[in-house]
């Protein structure tokens, strides 16, 4: 897999755009007449790829579709996919056959027999999830014209899980919340998803640690409203919700610490700029907070859309391809992950 | 980066950070040590709620079950205890099947939720029960009224209109469809 650098994976250029860092739209949808994954035989599972294979992807694939069998797929492959959070962990590690579709520009994918048949992807740098869902609404009806999915007159489409029933769709975006961190206001922003009925994790989904003051908010209930009000009130109201909330925290931390703020933006440019070794955990602590500062506007050196694409880079398995050498290799490798950094922002 | 579980050398599945008296400490555990913890972990993590919970709750809540309602899935084999250790439906039938369980198990995981009111397949167009779509959408439009929510309440007035009134004319005078000011 070629190391894909389009600006519409980093773009931050759009409203909400010094908080939001990305939004993700997924849809959950199984095949009438075979089994969910779970239960399935392995040969239902190979028609069930077979089938999903020969139908047609519309627009969002226009521009090409790769397929990936998983099973054969080699380790970097999947490392990177997991990074852009294209494929999921479970996806990433099983055994049973299972694939996924590429759109040519990387940002759309279908796992074929995740937890359901089908998990359709799609992914924007920044705010963009009307965009993102429309979209989603075309590449379903595509499907829907060779295949036919698993539907009820009550319970709307069949997912393995009935925490996806009805809609089958997910909205999510990665949340930038330095500030929420800094002034210790996490437990009120979980609290707060919580009765939102919101779902929040780390940077790579459920479980994961909070790298980067990273958090990615999803919507939980799927079922008894309609896909247009589950957009209008997740993108509409709750999304700026919490970007206000950052905002808010953002300008008080400001207010009461601008020399500590303006410091602490400034010399994590300065290790950025110049350490020989980094770990993961430091590059993403580092450019967590040089993030900040460009957002608020206390660092105009360095690009918003730069920074994105280095909390990409930095991980694993882009890392290793960025320098051309196996995944396994570059595993924890500070010295290559720093001159990277340093090339990066000498550019 | 794999962190390892805080008392063994398996790699960490579940990570809290935990903030007491205003400190915040990180706990990573395996899943054997979770569960000695008392944490109880989805059945598949792709469940933001915990299914397995949830159906065992919902067992506990019921009566003892008579003999005949013990079913298995015709089309799959899933059973309710296979349900309860994997938290996860077997095929499109199970829904069929369980309906009765599976209700309030999804009322409980969709916040209250238990009827799709959104799209649906083109060609599953004469499978949706119509007049109870309309009755649902019907009373939604009055709750997104009186809480003047009208930019929803105009939504769901389309959405109404669109599913039409051809064959369903008998229907049409039972609704008590409000206006919108």
């Amino acid at each position: 897999m070629k190391a894909i650098d389009r600006s519409v994976f980093y773009d931050s250029d759009t409203p909400l755009g010094d908080v939001v860092l990305s939004s993700r739209v997924r849809l959950a949808r199984n095949i009438t007449g075979y089994p969910f994954v779970n239960r399935a035989a392995p040969d239902q599972l190979l028609e069930v790829m077979h089938r999903v294979q020969s139908s047609q992807l519309g627009s969002v694939f226009e521009h090409g579709t790769r397929w990936v069998n998983l099973q054969s797929s080699d380790v970097s492959d999947r490392g990177m996919l997991f990074e852009r959070n294209l494929i999921s962990k479970p996806f990433s590690e099983g055994t049973h056959p299972r694939c996924v579709a590429l759109s040519a520009d990387g940002c759309a994918s279908i796992m074929v027999n995740e937890e359901d048949h089908l998990r359709a992807q799609i992914y924007a740098g920044g705010f963009k999830l009307y965009a993102l869902v429309e979209s989603m609404t075309q590449l379903d009806r595509s499907l829907e014209r060779s295949l036919e999915f698993a539907f009820h007159p009550r319970f709307g489409y069949l997912t393995a899980c009935p925490t996806n029933l009805g809609t089958g769709i997910r909205m999510s975006v990665m949340l930038h919340l330095p500030a929420l961190r800094i002034l210790d206001e996490l437990e009120k922003m979980r609290r707060a998803a919580k009765e939102l009925k919101l779902a929040v994790r780390g940077l790579h989904g459920e479980g994961s640690d909070a790298h980067a003051e990273l958090f990615q908010i999803s919507n939980q209930i799927t079922l008894g409203r309609s896909e247009e009000d589950l957009l209008e009130e997740f993108a509409g109201v709750i999304v700026p919700r919490f970007v206000e909330y950052e905002r808010q925290a953002r300008q008080r931390m400001l207010e009461t610490d601008a020399l500590e703020t303006t410091d602490r933006a400034h010399r994590a440019l300065g290790v950025l700029r110049s350490a020989r070794i980094l770990t993961l955990e430091a590059a993403f602590k580092y450019l967590s907070r040089l993030r900040v500062g460009v957002a608020l506007g206390i660092i105009d050196s360095v690009a918003m859309s730069t920074v994105n694409r280095l909390l990409l880079e930095v991980q694993p398995a882009h890392l290793a391809r960025i320098r051309s050498i196996p995944a396994s290799a570059a595993d924890d490798d500070r010295a290559a992950r720093a001159t990277h950094v340093r090339a990066t922002l000498d550019a | 980066m794999t962190r390892l579980c805080d008392h063994c050398d398996q790699p960490a599945t579940v990570h809290e950070t935990v903030i007491k008296t205003g400190v915040a400490h990180e706990v990573h555990l395996c899943a054997d040590h979770a569960r000695a913890h008392g944490y109880v972990l989805p059945a598949t993590t792709g469940a933001a709620v915990s299914i397995t919970q949830i159906l065992q709750a919902a067992q506990q809540s019921q009566p003892r079950a008579p003999e005949r309602t013990i079913r298995t899935c015709p089309s799959c084999g899933m059973t309710i205890a296979n349900l309860q250790a994997v938290g996860l439906l077997g095929c499109p039938d199970c829904y069929k099947v369980f309906e009765e369980l599976l209700s309030g198990v999804i009322q409980r995981a969709q916040d209250g939720a238990s009827i799709h009111v959104g799209r649906h397949p083109a060609q599953a167009a004469t499978l949706i029960d119509r007049a109870a779509l309309r009755n649902r959408l019907a009373k939604e439009l009055r709750e997104a009224v009186s809480s003047e929510e009208y930019e929803r309440a105009a939504r769901l007035r389309d959405r109404l209109s669109s599913l039409g009134t051809a064959g369903d004319d008998d229907l049409g005078a039972t609704l008590d469809t409000p206006t919108l000011p």
